[in-house]
């Protein structure tokens, strides 16, 4: 039998406020325990939430970037239920009324095909504190700091039919946001993470099946893992005749497998109504037109754009669009160089792109700056080095050596050109092996890599490698 | 000392006739002498109030006092006091030391008036009698075998017998006019909005607000200009500027419409208490206005709305309360859920727990659109039957209570028996508005309330029709015996 997968993801992305959503503590991560909760996000007595401002403007960016409708009027309800880490017994979200709603996002697959994905809604709500269960012999600790943290829960529609799907979305949701500099989508810090829910249908079918819902998903890979997981575990029930049982389940990445956290009949009544604490939030036109005008160009326009003035492919377009910091690393350097913008893709793209992963660094943090890697493409333009010899110009740039002038001078590495003084190694080299010569001469071609490697080993790498190819074609002809 | 109003003992202090330490002596020996039988406070704070009054001689001396500097308060034992136990009348809060000041605590320090202690109340400000206080009710200093009202119980019962000039009270569906009304003496409930909730522990968000119970409308003219005005700490509190309510005091009440809502004056209104009701109506004739009656059609299903919207909130408000960060913690919990259990079950009285259930069963799945929902729309129709009916008069004025105070213990078995005592009251809660009761007269032996309604933000009209009433009558320098 041939079945369909249907999946739908919550993500919730931290907005990267200064303070909390309802308070003026600090946002700030990894701070020691409970110093970053005041008397309003433990929940004291007497306490009330008073709305940041900056949280709501960053959801109406969101909002415009997706092409959703940003409410007018929006609501914060209380979503009531107990746990030692929600400190006033209830969460403020929305529910009825959010902030965003309605809106859909091209993504694009793996194989550079696109796909929509609609978005139901977006809506503002707090975060809860931590509870650490590990360290406290048999008790919980409670560490309050996170509580508060503007959280914006991004919900799409059932949309999507694989796991690579589901990823895709997940990463261009992760670009949008970087790029509107609503959240740092900081994964390991927990900044980025989201629930999936996941359901199999029989091919054709119209109707859904009943999903499950995996919470708590913190990194691209684990989302993949847990959703195979869990298509296969629901397959399989269905193939035995079972039925699969609505629930809430946990992904456990050490042994791959997603287990049941709680079933429906389990599940809270939130008893959501309207906070009494906050009034309505309302926006007015002028508002939204002053947030709409700091938009920033999004990722799907920067790939077009690449592709469109650039004449670079849709993946390498993709690659360089993935954050907009790389973005601009590469105009940066297609600027300086005035032009040869598929020779800066392929540096930015392949040395580039190497010595930061190896390093574990993100393009902020480069040792070459966009002005540097310019410099130094520009003597391969200009034919002062080869491309090759200007991979070792670039490590020794990245280990700090100096600009690129400075280390082709510095280590004598400037390109020889001179025809005649190629020749004259090429001379040399036929004069030196004249065994290889005889046997190319008679037909042994492959022999032809034998002779460029001397001439360029003779020169340290230094002969422009177009004239030596060309020059032995003619010398070894005879 | 005690027998003079706020103004009076503003000019005193003032004049040096005395100082505020002499004056805060005088009431700390009266609270030592008379509370035992009323039981209004719950902590008296004589050490502090000493303090404050040491200080605001010092602010008087050298020409810096204002019109409340040096004047002794209490307040309510729901707003929190720093360094002060604020325990809400609750076991729950009765290890609860609050680390900061509510704003309406704030203001009032910084007007230089000087806290005597913190007063008694029904538990969570639950109750009309003051009988659901874990501290033990309060006795209404008319007859100690009456109930003084509730919840501001303590606050109203401690000025009517003289023992602060001034208490602090919050009022979410007639706490501050009831009690204000069954000890004869004038309470005041601003427009929702008006008086910051920041550091009120909440009962009801949505009904919510703090205003003062005083003698005279003038005394509660002069605090709560002190006390209202927009908190950057509450998003529900109005930004509309405070007006001077004690310039307003002695405006004419020359063609003022007066309108008596007729389902104020039905059968469940005492008789003598009706005929109290309309000799006050009477006097405001005689002051030049006009009396008509109007109809509020919906005013009976307020106690309903009301009994469905504030547990609603409460349920909500008061999870809070879970033994995990403060207040009352069982002992030895088993387990997370047997430390909430036990800490709620044992830190909670039974009005409270009564109110959490019927709250969480209304905002249940499948209960919520025919309770809670259609609550809030027969609020938004009360709300505009009050609308239309300020479009014909200025002031809405009617029985505070149906009847004078009752004793204690006559209505603890039977909680509607309770809730259908604020029946006039709870209405002005959910429409928003400001209401004011002053005392009319006395109904075998003990006072009983005449209300005020306005439209929003009318608090200086209202004052103003108190005062010029009061000018008029003697029913609020009436004393009790032995006070």
């Amino acid at each position: 039998m041939e079945w369909e997968t249907v999946i739908g993801l919550e993500i919730h992305a931290q907005l990267n406020t200064v303070s909390k959503i309802f308070s003026g503590a600090s946002t700030a991560y990894g701070a020691e325990p409970n110093t970053q909760a005041c008397l309003v996000d433990l929940g004291y007595p007497g306490q009330l939430p008073v709305l940041n401002g900056e949280a709501v403007a960053k959801a109406v960016k969101f909002g415009l970037a997706t092409g959703s409708k940003v409410a007018r009027r929006s609501v914060f309800a209380r979503k009531n239920y107990f746990y030692p880490d929600l400190p006033k017994g209830y969460q403020i979200s929305q529910f009825e009324l959010p902030i965003v709603q309605e809106g859909k996002i091209e993504v694009v697959l793996e194989d550079g095909s696109t796909m929509l994905v609609g978005l139901t809604r977006a809506h503002l709500e707090e975060d809860a504190g931590k509870s650490l269960h590990e360290d406290f012999k048999g008790k919980t600790g409670v560490d309050l700091n996170r509580a508060g943290t503007p959280l914006l829960e991004i919900v799409s529609e059932p949309d999507m039919r694989n796991a690579k799907q589901a990823v895709a979305y997940m990463k261009t949701i992760h670009t949008l946001v970087r790029y509107l500099d609503i959240s740092d989508g900081n994964m390991q810090e927990g900044s980025f993470r989201c629930d999936a829910n996941v359901s199999v249908r029989r091919k054709g079918s119209e109707t859904f099946g009943t999903r499950s819902e995996i919470k708590n998903l913190n990194s691209f890979r684990f989302v993949e893992r847990a959703i195979n997981f869990e298509v296969e575990r629901q397959i399989d029930i269905l193939e035995s005749g079972g039925k699969v049982v609505q629930e809430t389940r946990l992904y456990d990445s050490v042994k791959d497998e997603t287990r049941s956290m709680r079933s429906k009949e389990e599940a809270n009544d939130y008893r959501y109504f309207p906070d009494p604490d906050l009034l309505p939030v309302v926006l007015e036109e002028g508002y939204i037109e002053d947030i709409a005008a700091t938009l920033p160009e999004l990722p799907a326009q920067k790939r077009a754009r690449f592709i469109g003035d650039f004449g670079l492919s849709a993946y390498d377009a993709g690659v360089l669009t993935a954050s907009r910091e790389l973005g601009d690393y590469y105009e940066h350097v297609v600027e300086r160089l005035g032009g040869e913008a598929k020779l800066a893709s392929n540096w930015v793209t392949g040395e580039l792109a190497g010595a930061l992963n190896r390093a574990g660094l993100d393009i902020s943090q480069s040792a070459v700056g966009p002005q540097a890697l310019a410099d130094m493409l520009g003597r391969v333009v200009d034919n002062t080095i080869s491309g090759k010899i200007a991979k070792d110009v670039f490590e020794a740039m990245w280990s700090g050596e100096g600009t690129a002038d400075e280390i082709i001078d510095a280590r004598g590495l400037k390109q020889i050109t001179d025809t005649s003084a190629i020749e004259s190694v090429i001379d040399q080299v036929m004069a030196a092996s004249p065994g290889q010569l005889a046997d190319y001469r008679s037909g042994k071609d492959k022999l032809f890599g034998y002779f460029v490697g001397q001439v360029m080993k003779a020169t340290q790498g230094k002969a422009n490698p177009a004239q030596v190819n060309e020059l032995l074609r003619q010398k070894l002809a005879g | 000392m005690h027998k003079k109003t706020i103004a009076e003992l503003s000019r005193s202090l003032q004049a040096r006739e005395f100082s505020s330490v002499e004056l805060t002596r005088h009431l700390l020996s009266r609270i030592d002498a008379l509370d035992g039988g009323l039981n209004s406070f719950i902590t008296v704070t004589a050490e502090g109030a000493l303090a404050a009054a040491a200080a605001a001689d010092e602010r008087i001396a050298r020409g810096e006092g204002g019109p409340l500097t040096g004047i002794p308060l209490a307040h309510k034992d729901i707003f929190c006091t720093e360094g002060v136990r604020t325990s809400c009348g609750s076991r729950m809060l009765d290890n609860f030391v609050s680390p900061y000041d509510a704003t309406v605590v704030s203001r009032l320090k910084d007007a230089g008036m000087v806290m005597l202690g913190k007063t008694n109340m029904d538990e969570f400000a639950m109750g009309s009698s003051n009988e659901t206080s874990f501290y033990g009710p309060v006795h209404n200093p008319w007859d100690l075998k009456t109930v003084p009202g509730g919840s501001s119980g303590g606050s109203a019962a401690a000025v009517a017998a003289r023992l602060a000039p001034v208490a602090t009270g919050t009022d979410t569906g007639g706490s501050i006019r009831q009690p204000a009304a069954l000890v004869g003496i004038t309470g005041v409930k601003p427009t929702y909005g008006r008086v910051s909730r920041y550091g009120m522990i909440a009962f009801a968000s949505s009904l919510d607000q703090a205003g003062v119970l005083t003698r005279t409308a003038e005394d509660a003219a002069l605090v709560l200009e002190a006390m209202s005005g927009f908190d950057p700490r509450d998003s529900t509190s109005s930004p509309a500027p405070v007006p001077c309510y004690h310039g307003s005091l002695q405006e004419s009440l020359e063609g003022l419409r007066v309108g008596v809502p007729e389902e104020f004056m039905d059968e469940g209104l005492d008789s003598e208490n009706r005929a109290a009701v309309e000799a006050a109506l009477d006097v405001y004739r005689a002051l030049g206005a006009t009396v008509s009656t109007v109809s509020l059609p919906s005013l009976a299903l307020s106690v309903p709305t009301y009994y469905v919207v504030a547990p609603a909130e409460a349920s909500s408000n008061l999870s809070r309360f879970d033994g995990v960060r403060f207040g009352y913690r069982c002992d030895d919990p088993a387990d997370l859920l047997d430390l909430y259990q036990r800490s709620r079950g044992e830190g909670f009285g039974d009005e409270v727990k009564r109110r959490i259930m019927t709250g969480t069963y209304v905002l249940s799945a499948g209960y919520y659109d025919a309770y809670y929902l259609k609550a809030q729309k027969v609020r938004e129709l009360i709300a505009r039957e009050f609308r239309q009916a300020f479009q014909h008069v200025d002031v809405l004025m009617g029985p505070t209570t149906p009847a004078p105070a009752f004793e204690l213990g006559a209505k603890t078995t039977d909680p509607i028996t309770m809730y259908l005592n604020d029946i006039y009251t709870i209405a002005v809660n959910l429409a928003g508005l400001p209401g004011v009761s002053i005392p009319c007269g006395l109904v075998q032996g003990l006072p009983v309330g005449l209300q005020l309604i306005g439209p929003h933000f009318s608090e200086a009209r209202l004052l103003n029709v108190a005062h010029r009433y009061q000018q008029e009558s003697d029913w609020h320098q009436r004393l009790p015996v032995g006070y």
